[in-house]
């Protein structure tokens, strides 16, 4: 592959007078909007997608808060019936011994949603303050949002075999609880929320860094 | 390079969907692959019989998918009951407006997403692999099929089944069924399709070969 610039200069797309197509990586002049190879919707710069981001991650946060405060499981036993939330589960799990599978349950419904929050949120804010990142960490941390947040749903699947295979009349039975859909809900803003985002204004603010640079020197 | 890309062909450029960088298209040797020399994203990596292998596994996963739907994943026994489990009976099992729309949410991510994706891919790469012309909606049909990328989950369901069996293992006696030995193939078969799969190869020919 060559690089249509020096070495030292990645030359853009759109620093060529081109835009390029996101789904098929064509090329067409500035300003085609349908890409006539794949007809997928093409801008430079999709300028409005920090408001999809901001949108679908406050959908995600106020799918994830009753997520949290209702129970997951409903389980009935002949002598007891009991309402895990995710914590509540995982703490009992921790109880009787499995500290492996609290420590999943723990780390996709509760520690992966809280941090991809907190790294969108991070994203967001440092593009529209335009803070001076390495694009280089902000792209790192865009891919691992991306591909870690669809094991979230794990806990939303296992509520899903366990109600459908504990249906055991009179003995035992699981039935999801309200915090089940929400979850899944949760999970699927904020998936929707990263990938709103257009990752090559990541590298904008570096390019422009360069050139004020450039025009300093000379 | 000393010619603006202005004056060049623009369908011997590409652009990196998630930088933006600009290069002349130098495809690689099959088996090779030409990344992005500023964000590593991968642009090209055609492989050899790229398109009789994807269309072979895309059957596999269509095969091993309805499989899956049918046979049952886990199977209970406790106290003399038992009960089998598969995702049609978990759909069928209308035991409350929330497992309905649990199960149908499931079901989509785990079967109807995997299987409408192998399908599509068919449709797309058939004619192309034949060399013949595209079937009509083809660049849509390619373009559907990778959006609904993200949203096909059976690998994460695959580990759901196996957090439920040690869930629940020490109140019942639990065992997997052949239906999750079929997810655990299916995860496998996904990931070399996805090896196999060159998106800008398959855009090439889609353009070359116009579908009007
Ligand atoms: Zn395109
Ligand atoms: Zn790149």
């Amino acid at each position: 592959m060559e690089i249509a610039g020096n070495d030292a200069h990645v030359m853009t797309a759109r620093e060529a007078g081109l835009v390029g197509c996101r789904r098929c990586a064509r090329v067409w002049p500035l300003g085609t909007q349908v890409c006539g190879r794949c007809g997928n919707r093409m801008t430079s710069r999709d300028t409005r997608s920090l408001q999809r981001v901001w949108a679908w991650w406050l959908a995600g946060l106020m799918a994830y808060v009753p997520a949290n405060l209702y129970p997951m499981l409903r389980t009935r036993t002949l002598v007891s019936s009991q309402e895990d939330t995710i914590v509540g589960g995982a703490v009992e799990l921790a109880h009787h011994g499995s500290y492996g599978i609290a420590l999943v349950i723990i780390v996709a419904s509760v520690v992966i949603p809280l941090s991809k929050f907190m790294a969108i949120a991070y994203l967001a804010i440092s593009l529209q303050r335009g803070l001076k990142a390495s694009p280089h960490q902000r792209l790192g941390v865009y891919e691992i949002v991306e591909y870690i947040g669809r094991w979230s749903m794990i806990d939303v699947f296992v509520v899903a075999v366990l109600s459908s295979l504990v249906q055991l009349s009179g003995v035992a039975t699981i039935t999801p609880g309200p915090a089940s859909l929400t979850f899944a809900l949760s999970v699927i803003f904020t998936m929707l929320s990263a990938q709103a985002f257009d990752s090559r204004m990541f590298w904008d603010a570096q390019a422009e860094d360069r050139n004020q640079s450039k025009e300093q020197t000379t | 390079m000393t010619s603006s890309p202005r004056q060049t062909d623009l369908s011997a450029l590409i652009a990196c969907p998630q930088c933006d960088a600009l290069y002349t298209v130098a495809p690689p040797e099959p088996g090779q692959r030409a990344t992005c020399a500023r964000c590593h994203t991968v642009l090209i990596a055609p492989r050899r019989k790229a398109g009789l292998n994807i269309i072979a596994l895309a059957l596999t996963m269509l095969i091993l998918s309805v499989g899956a739907a049918v046979f049952p994943f886990l199977r209970i026994s406790v106290a003399g009951l038992s009960n089998n489990a598969s995702i049609l009976d978990a759909m069928l099992a209308f035991s409350g407006p929330q497992l309905i729309l649990l199960s149908l949410a499931t079901a989509a991510l785990i079967l109807f997403i995997p299987i409408a994706r192998a399908m599509l891919i068919v449709y797309v790469l058939g004619p192309i692999v034949a060399d013949r012309r595209p079937f009509p909606g083809a660049a849509r049909a390619f373009r559907l099929a990778e959006a609904l990328k993200p949203w096909s989950m059976a690998e994460i369901f695959a580990l759901g089944c196996a957090v439920s069996l040690i869930k629940v293992g020490d109140l019942a006696n639990i065992t997997f069924g052949p239906a999750f030995w079929m997810f655990a193939i299916l995860v496998v078969v996904v990931v070399v399709q996805d090896n196999f799969m060159c998106r800008w190869s398959v855009w090439k020919s889609l353009e070359t070969t116009p579908t009007s």
